[in-house]
């Protein structure tokens, strides 16, 4: 995973409360079995003018030329609610997204944007929601800057944060406590021998 | 001061607490789908590591495989076989348990996850789905994560977890005649929210919830996450063990017996504290039906569409307009009386025996209303086998209904089935999003019983106004 630790780049404004992961990626734009080739089919249901199509639909932010580099998206309460589906996660990253800035995220969501390098920042969108203007992301600080230097600064949990900054595999992480794991389960197991099929 | 359920449960699986509110939590069970899990298990094979406990983890065919009599591998939707075969192969590869089309277990994750005994009291359980939370019924901890958290619970047992806060919601009294357990989870979202146990254990306790049988517990915790809890829990008591015993997966013997000594300290102590309670009385829950495109989005079966300014609260102007949009609705027009063109029985809320039963209640010796297409799609094989044992099949199939194989089918649009733009389907389902069950098709969500009298009078109504239209000659 890339480290993250600061970004500068305009923010495309998609405010809706509740966008959920299938409007995303829409279901019938997952169409292989691994995490790859979903940037086209990202917001698909509102992207494109039909179901299938790829004829762009005007009037729809991901298609305005203004926020075509844009790595920050500006996101409604509740984002990410619904399925679990990971694709989001990866369109949203392969599409070049790195930073979503919503007032709340589903938690699900969330926890799938830190483990692909996408920053979940809980902020009130609508402060930086202008015309196309640079925002200046600063994880290690913790902090949103404008292009006129107005700054927000945003909590996140340490273990994400870590993960973030530092490009880490959680499960190469997680494996260097191997014998610990090993242990606690050998007690798990002697005291909740039920539990087990693996004798 | 005391404990909470959830927190028994978090103590006795947490290896070590990794800081910041964070711990590596044992992971008991792992259960697969072929759409997201297929994915997990190839691209850990792909990264060169291994299932680390092959016996303690099981996968289904249940979102991607068609529903109609007769299926294959082949599905409607254009890529599907593909992960169909790749779960397969994988699961293969991995040494994991597999219910593959064709077993008689085969079905809906969170169906056949209780049916099996695959989940226990006191476990910790996690699928890279979101609906998990239902497994919590049986008091397990359960829930839903993402691919990637799925290949680092299959390849180290554990998962990095931030501790969730706790809600208990209590609901006293008695649910009223035809109230069911699916009205009651949209009754807690009407009054909650989309949002309203965002990052909580939610514990449902009170007469109400210990009245439900467990299929009634499955619906209810079904639909946690819809508001976005971490997940939910009822504290097993002897309605569970009663379910569970002689399941293919419960323990046996000497050690069913010391499992359910232990299951019985699992319930939260007097004293515990959680960070929020809410108590609701049953008497206040009456049959609901969504109306709009978040489940939240629920008002009384006899009720009408809301205006902005009475949900201003929940809702953004924005977002209650476009719901309007979308479903077609107007603030002010009433629910019942919408003319629908489809109605759906299925799904991991609603489509075990109990549910299949009370809808055959309604449709027996009844004929769905012309124009409208109605289908059934039964949880597991399991629930298709006993109903079809006890005729169900025949009440559906007589009343005009098709009768399908077990899945997901039309809950969500995989990329196949659909039923179509503009479309209204009253749905036993958990999920009202714009294109959920295709896209543009408007979904209202309602218990299984109010999707089979609705059927049956082509419109949006309560059991109940079915018992009077027919009273009355003509009507
Ligand atoms: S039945 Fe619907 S909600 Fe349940 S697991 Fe399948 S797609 Fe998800």
């Amino acid at each position: 995973m890339t480290p993250f630790t600061t970004l500068v780049s305009i923010a495309m404004p998609l405010i809706r409360d509740n966008i959920d992961t299938d409007a995303i990626i829409p279901s019938r734009e997952m169409k292989t079995v691994g995490k790859t080739g979903l940037a086209d089919g990202l917001f698909a249901g509102w992207r494109y003018t039909e179901v299938g199509g790829r004829v762009p639909e005007p009037g729809f932010v991901l298609n305005d030329p203004g926020y075509a580099r844009a790595a920050i998206l500006l996101g409604g309460a509740n984002f990410g609610c619904g399925s679990s589906r990971e694709h989001a996660a990866w369109a949203l990253a392969e599409y070049g997204f790195r930073v979503v800035i919503a007032p709340s995220f589903n938690p699900i969501f969330r926890g799938n944007c830190v483990r692909n390098g996408i920053v979940p920042i809980e902020l009130d969108p609508h402060a930086f929601a202008g015309a196309p203007q640079p925002l200046a992301i600063d994880l290690p600080a913790q902090t949103v800057t404008d292009a006129a230097g107005n700054f927000a600064t945003f909590a996140i949990d340490a273990e994400s944060k870590a993960m973030l900054v530092g490009g880490l595999d959680a499960i190469d992480l997680t494996l260097r406590r191997r014998d610990a794991i090993a242990a606690f389960r050998a007690a798990h197991r002697a005291a909740n021998p039920w539990v087990y099929f693996d004798a | 001061m005391g404990q909470t359920l959830f927190a028994k449960i978090w103590d006795r699986h947490v290896v070590e607490d990794l800081g910041g509110g964070t711990g590596l939590v044992l992971i008991d069970r792992v259960l697969l789908h072929e759409r997201t899990g297929g994915v997990a298990l190839e691209s850990l094979a792909a990264a060169g590591r291994a299932v680390a406990s092959p016996a303690q983890v099981f996968a289904t065919m249940d979102h991607v495989v068609d529903t109609l009599p007769g299926r294959t591998d082949r599905t409607i939707m254009p890529t599907g076989t593909a992960f169909i075969t790749a779960t397969r192969d994988a699961a293969k590869a991995a040494g994991i348990t597999l219910f593959d089309l064709g077993d008689p277990r085969q079905g809906i994750v969170h169906v056949i996850s209780p049916e099996q005994a695959i989940v226990l009291p006191g476990l910790t359980l996690v699928c890279p789905d979101s609906h998990t939370c239902s497994q919590g019924a049986l008091g397990a901890l359960a829930w839903g994560i993402g691919s990637s958290e799925a290949e680092h619970a299959l390849a180290t047992t554990t998962l990095r977890v931030t501790r969730p806060k706790t809600m208990r919601i209590t609901i006293d009294g008695v649910l009223a005649a035809g109230v069911t357990a699916k009205d009651l989870a949209l009754h807690l979202l009407a009054r909650f929210g989309s949002a309203g146990a965002r990052g909580h254990v939610l514990e449902y306790a009170g007469t109400a919830v210990r009245a439900l049988d467990v299929e009634g517990r499955l619906t209810l915790c079904n639909m946690a996450t819809e508001c976005a809890a971490f997940s939910a829990i009822i504290a097993p008591d002897d309605t569970v063990f009663a379910y569970l015993e002689g399941r293919p997966y419960a323990p046996k013997g000497a050690l069913w017996d010391r499992a359910v000594a232990d299951w019985r300290t699992l319930t939260s102590d007097a004293d515990a504290v959680f960070d929020t309670e809410h108590r609701v009385d049953a008497a206040d829950v009456v049959p609901m039906v969504t109306w709009g495109t978040s489940p939240q989005q629920a008002v009384p079966l006899g009720g009408a569409v809301p205006a902005f300014a009475d949900v201003s609260d929940r809702d953004t102007a924005e977002a209650h307009g476009r719901a309007l949009d979308y479903m077609g609705l107007a603030a002010g027009e009433a629910l019942a009386g919408a003319a629908i063109d489809a109605a759906f029985i299925g799904s991991c809320t609603n489509a075990r025996l109990s549910d299949l039963r009370r809808a055959a209640a309604i449709l027996d010796g009844r004929h769905v209303a012309p124009g409208v297409r109605a289908i059934c799609v039964p949880g597991s094989g399991a629930v298709k086998a006993a109903a079809e044992a006890e005729g169900l099949d025949r009440i559906f199939l007589d009343a005009g209904f098709e009768w399908r194989e077990p899945g997901c089918s039309m809950c969500f649009f995989a990329g196949g089935e659909s039923f179509g733009a503009q479309q209204r389907v009253i749905s036993s389902t958990n999920r009202n999003f714009e294109s959920r069950q295709g896209p543009g098709t408007r979904s209202h969500l309602a218990s299984p019983e109010t999707v089979a009298a609705s059927a049956i009078a082509g419109r949006i109504v309560a059991p109940a106004a079915l018992d009077t239209a027919a009273a009355e000659p003509g009507a």
